[in-house]
């Protein structure tokens, strides 16, 4: 229409940095009035190069640090997905005991995640007094973490053919203490998230992904279970300790009786899950097989199997975002990886942003965007920022702190004036 | 659609492909303590054959998951494996299906497949920046995560001399010689 009539469209740029983005990102809007007709999304704002180190730097007990860093929210998800890639590449069976703390720890890191997106989504609609409800119950899963693991974050639990900490007998009570006050607040967060008017409004069909193109596009996670494909890593092939437990994937069905694959279907998805995950650390607590947590307790013996060792291998794991993927290649007489690709759900979900965004409106980019619970470090990850070819590069960090003390001073001049 | 046993996906790409089709490798696992059997295909197809073979998985499954492309450069050739999930939806049903296709590096050209799985997109560009395999038909050729000013011809994920040159990187003081150590 806007055409006919000799108006151009105009384009929005929102990002890389914008205040409804919570990490860099850039997604151009084409506009007609206040409908979208066109989203591109240009990523890459936030590269390190983390796949080149592994394959140039680090040995593969140092990248399981390194796995650990491509994300803080999903530290347990990228280095439980590389240790498995590794395991089968070098032919390495970790003990059954390691596979349950395995399980558990990455089920404490999928209630914090979600609680976590929980109360940025409250934000984005502006629901303020729910996201601080909600980022206070979380306190607890994080407590609980740092009681396990010794850390709120990076948790440095996993090593190749097995974990570094037991979780004993005697820490049991204390775990079943923080799964049981969820279970006591579970149904007001869901009486509070699925019935309130102010979050209905704003999020049932808003963001709306079809099954159909949420599996040409090739969602993951959340975002493709809430479109009504149910899909999950721990159901479709699990791996260790889920292949022993019976894990269904949830849909908004389940609640509703119906999908439509909106953001408020996204909500009642990872609010499940919540719950599912309680029911798994229960189950994995009450079956976990006494033994052994390390294949190879030597860390000098395991790193010389390591560098004979010639193979390849896939791990997969289901972060609290969806399948998280990590292909490693390991050369005899090579130190470093030979190959390592990293792929987090997020790299996957932005395909569905435009099929989401296209027919809505501005005001409600940041919820819809968000929806999809996006982690920009985690999809870029791969790049050497080139800072002598071209003069228009990248400043550093000498160059960047430089300029802010001669800010500084110059504040102090006129201040002092 | 009815689901196939790995043996007989594999009998099914054989016949499909037939000279074509080089060679598989069937990993499986025992998983924790109730022994449930964990299955990756591995196929080898020559490059000829390759958009046949993506059309063939589609055959097996309505839609594909395709997980990322892996590239490895091997000396002379380039390596891309296409990891593909079919037959999830079910309790212990999926399988892991690498599809891998060796690109000589005189000829460094595989056609797109966003025209069978529009969502191979992103992984189609950054292979194209990253490792210099040029992705024939592909629909939007701009670079996915390398900066604009990245130099045309250095490929990160390249271990011959079309990888990054030495004076891009910066190496922090004191780490010099641990460096030197590394490159040697």
């Amino acid at each position: 229409m806007a055409a006919s009539k000799g108006i151009e469209r105009y384009t929005i740029p929102v990002g890389p940095i914008h205040p409804a983005l919570k990490e860099p990102i850039r997604l151009d809007l084409s506009i007609d009035g206040e409908e979208i007709v066109d989203v591109d999304v240009i990523v890459g704002q936030v590269h390190r190069g983390i796949e080149w180190l592994g394959m140039n730097r680090n040995n593969a007990v140092q990248n399981i640090y390194i796995a650990e860093r491509v994300c803080g929210i999903c530290n347990i998800s990228h280095p439980f997905a590389y240790i498995m890639a590794v395991e089968q590449a070098a032919g390495i069976t970790p003990p059954e005991r390691a596979e349950y703390i395995r399980v558990i720890i990455a089920e404490m890191e999928r209630i914090h995640s979600h609680l976590l997106w929980a109360g940025i989504a409250a934000h984005e609609i502006g629901f303020d007094t729910v996201f601080y409800l909600v980022w206070r119950v979380r306190e607890e899963i994080m407590d609980l973490m740092e009681y396990v693991t010794g850390n709120r974050v990076t948790k440095a639990m996993f090593q190749i053919g097995g974990v570094r900490r037991d979780i004993t007998e005697e820490q049991f009570p204390r775990i079943r203490q923080s799964l049981d006050y969820y279970k006591s607040i579970f149904n007001q967060l869901k009486t509070t998230f699925l019935e309130d008017i102010t979050i209905r409004m704003r999020t049932k069909n808003v963001g709306i992904l079809k099954a159909e193109d949420a599996l040409k596009f090739l969602a993951v996670g959340p975002t493709a279970r809430a479109s009504g494909v149910t899909k999950d890593v721990r159901q479709d092939q699990p791996y260790g300790a889920y292949a022993d437990l019976d894990i269904k994937a949830i849909t908004p069905d389940m609640v509703t009786g119906t999908v439509v694959g909106d953001v408020y279907d996204r909500i009642i998805v990872r609010l499940l899950e919540v719950k599912q995950s309680i029911e798994i650390i229960e189950q994995c607590l009450a079956q976990m097989p006494p033994g052994d947590i390390l294949a190879e307790p030597k860390i000098a013996k395991l790193l010389n199997a390591l560098k004979k060792a010639e193979g390849e291998g896939v791990g997969r794991h289901e972060a609290p975002r969806g399948e998280c993927i990590h292909y490693v290649r390991l050369e005899a007489g090579r130190e470093t990886l030979a190959t390592w690709k990293i792929r987090a759900p997020t790299y996957t979900n932005l395909m569905s942003i435009p099929t989401m965004l296209k027919g809505g409106q501005i005001a409600d980019v940041p919820i819809a965007f968000a929806s999809i619970d996006p982690c920009m470090s985690c999809t870029n990850r791969a790049v050497l920022v080139d800072r002598k070819t071209n003069k228009k590069t990248v400043l550093t960090h000498e160059e960047l702190h430089k300029l802010c003390v001669e800010k500084m001073r110059r504040l102090k001049a006129e201040f002092d004036r | 659609m009815r689901k196939l046993s790995p043996e007989k996906i594999v009998d099914s790409f054989k016949s499909a492909l037939g000279s074509d089709f080089i060679e598989v490798k069937i990993y499986q696992r025992e998983m924790a303590i109730k022994k449930n059997l964990f299955t990756s295909l591995w196929i080898h197809v020559k490059r000829q054959a390759f958009r046949k073979a993506v059309e063939h998985i589609c055959e097996l499954q309505e839609y594909p998951h395709l997980a990322i492309i892996s590239s490895s450069d091997r000396g002379d050739d380039v390596e891309l494996i296409y990891h593909f999930t079919i037959y999830y939806g079910q309790h212990l049903a999926e399988l892991s299906l690498g599809l891998r296709v060796d690109v000589p590096k005189n000829d460094l050209k595989i056609p797109t497949i966003t025209d069978i799985i529009p969502g191979a997109l992103f992984t189609e560009r950054e292979t194209q920046e990253m490792m210099g395999v040029e992705v024939v038909g592909i629909p939007d050729s701009r670079r996915l995560f390398l900066p604009d000013d990245f130099p045309e011809g250095t490929y990160p994920w390249r271990k011959d001399e079309t990888g990054p040159p030495q004076d891009m990187f910066k190496v922090l003081p004191g780490r010099q010689q641990k460096w030197q150590q590394v490159k040697e």
